[in-house]
């Protein structure tokens, strides 16, 4: 064989060559326009724009998206503890069965099945009704950024805990026998001693979740297209209605900036730890 | 007693059956409703309309599925031929820069994607690629790159080297190993990365969104714009036509991702 270094360049090249064309190029024109009037001098207008229309989504976008992953991250906890320490073989095979379904369903799926069933008419509140919890008078739609919340922690949380189940699964079961041995709870195990070990793998999943969510344009349409709502729809909207691309993508790297410091958060957390991410 | 012990059990994992069920529920009420108004809590009649309007001949929605078929299609073949030779390249050869190399296919993944697709969309547009499937299915190739690559490349790390090395000492050469010995052995990490391509351009919204208008129209948009137009009906029937491969892949999963591949993903 020829020099192999050579050889595997070449192979890689045209995926790598996808990813700088369709991608990365792409990325810095986002950029690169967020910081441009359009006639191409520098300015940061096109940020004060965004601030001035939108300051309240950005924020909204924050809040959503970060309510979302914490909550994603404790039920995939809940639900990997009691897969790694239920004690119940039959439970912990029903919930192993459960947890799973939205994994692979598609955002617009989700949005389109919570946007009937979290409704002021939907299936919830006529159930909740039909079985005396709640008087027809007490019922209201969830159909703002609680229901967008609500749709991503649905859709997400499989995932996480799908990873998250799977690093407990791995897990030195001695040390988990030790506690157990020496008393404690099962609460307190999973607190002190499971969760601690699969933290890197956890930390992973809720930032591949955030990014997920920050890009997700269909839910936040379908859930609550009035504002407050989230960027991505601010973005669609100054495109489609105004061709406005100044703001469109000042916004676009505000989101980058965001992903950006939670990633940050997590490099320098590694690097802390002896360079192991 | 034992009895009394699983009531506080039925009830959480009744609460979570609710919780996971309860959507999808509502939406297949909606999909065999004919008449379903306020203040009825259950479908006033049920039938098969809709279903009839949404497959009759050159319906929209047969074209969507039938777009969103080929364009899934098309980016499998586009993901593997870029995917497989990068992957074995990763396992087998030593490249320099390695790591940075499996992380730049991240990046996709890695940054909120709609800002990045408004200029996609602007970019076609030059290249005359707006409205057409070429220009979504590159979009959904390299959206769906990292699992391609990173999958096949854990499938190839995954094949015996010993193997390679007794079809070369019997006088194969490279290309030949490769394709005899070290493709089929790989091949079923490499139906799972196809499996996973296949599945993300089906479902993939917010790219077809900004690079297919006006023309091309897949199944997620229909749905889109059947559920915006308030026709939930015809929303859920597409719904369901979608749900069938995903909730499918998640009941087989680990027979096509076997352990000593997935343990290897990104690695």
């Amino acid at each position: 064989m020829a020099n192999p270094r050579l050889i595997g360049l070449l192979l890689v090249a045209p995926a790598l060559f996808a990813v700088g064309a369709l991608f990365v190029y792409p990325l810095g024109f986002s950029v690169a326009t967020a910081f441009t009037t359009k006639e191409g001098v520098v300015t940061l207008g096109n940020f004060h724009r965004a601030f001035e229309l939108y300051s309240v989504d950005i924020g909204f976008t924050l809040v959503i998206v970060g309510v979302s992953t914490l909550l994603c991250g404790a039920l995939a906890i809940a639900i990997g503890g009691y897969l790694t320490l239920g004690e119940n073989p039959r439970a912990v095979a029903i919930l192993k069965w459960l947890y799973r379904w939205p994994l692979f369903i598609p955002f617009v799926v989700a949005a389109q099945c919570m946007r009937t069933f979290i409704a002021k008419n939907g299936l919830m509140n006529n159930s909740l009704v039909s079985l005396g919890i709640l008087e027809p008078i007490q019922t209201t739609s969830l159909l703002d950024w609680r229901g967008i919340v609500i749709t991503f922690v649905w859709k997400q949380t499989p995932f996480v805990a799908l990873l998250v189940a799977g690093a407990m699964a791995s897990l030195d079961r001695s040390t988990i026998e030790a506690a157990r041995n020496l008393g404690a709870g099962r609460l307190r195990i999973l607190v002190e001693i499971v969760t601690p070990q699969v933290l890197p793998t956890l930390v992973v999943a809720l930032i591949l979740s955030f990014v997920t969510m920050m890009s997700v344009l269909s839910v936040p349409i379908m859930i609550s297209g009035e504002s407050p709502t989230m960027m991505t729809v601010d973005m669609a909207f100054r495109i489609n209605a105004y061709g406005d691309y100044g703001t469109a993508n000042a916004l676009g790297v505000l989101s980058y900036l965001m992903t950006g410091a939670v990633a940050w958060i997590y490099l320098r957390r590694g690097i802390q730890q002896g360079g192991r991410p | 007693m034992t009895a009394l012990a699983w009531l506080p059990r039925a009830i959480i994992l009744g609460l979570i059956a609710f919780a996971i069920f309860g959507p999808l529920a509502n939406l297949a009420l909606w999909a065999a409703a004919e008449q379903w108004y306020f203040p009825h809590k259950l479908p006033v009649t049920y039938g098969l309309k809709f279903w009839h309007q949404v497959f009759k001949p050159s319906s929209d929605a047969l074209l969507s599925l039938g777009n969103s078929v080929v364009i899934a299609l098309l980016t499998v073949v586009v993901s593997l031929a870029l995917a497989v030779p990068a992957g074995y390249a990763l396992a087998r050869l030593s490249l320099p820069l390695r790591g940075l190399i499996m992380l730049a296919f991240l990046l996709p993944q890695a940054f909120p994607s709609v800002a990045v697709y408004i200029n996609v969309a602007r970019i076609f547009y030059g290249f005359g690629l707006n409205g057409t499937i070429a220009g979504v299915v590159l979009v959904h190739a390299v959206h769906g790159l990292v699992f391609a690559v990173w999958i096949a490349s854990a499938a190839f790390a995954a094949v015996d080297r010993d193997l390679e090395l007794a079809a070369l000492n019997i006088g194969a050469g490279a290309l030949r190993t490769f394709f005899t010995v070290t493709l089929p052995l790989a091949a079923p990490g490499i139906v799972a990365s196809a499996i996973f391509v296949f599945l993300e351009s089906l479902d993939e919204f917010t790219g077809t969104f900004f690079v297919g208008v006006p023309d091309v129209t897949t199944l997620p948009l229909l749905m889109f714009t059947a559920s915006i137009a308030g026709n939930y009906q015809i929303a859920a029937i597409t719904a369901l036509i979608l749900l069938i491969p995903s909730v499918g892949f998640m009941l087989f999963v680990e027979r096509f991702l076997k352990a000593d591949v997935l343990a290897k993903v990104g690695t």
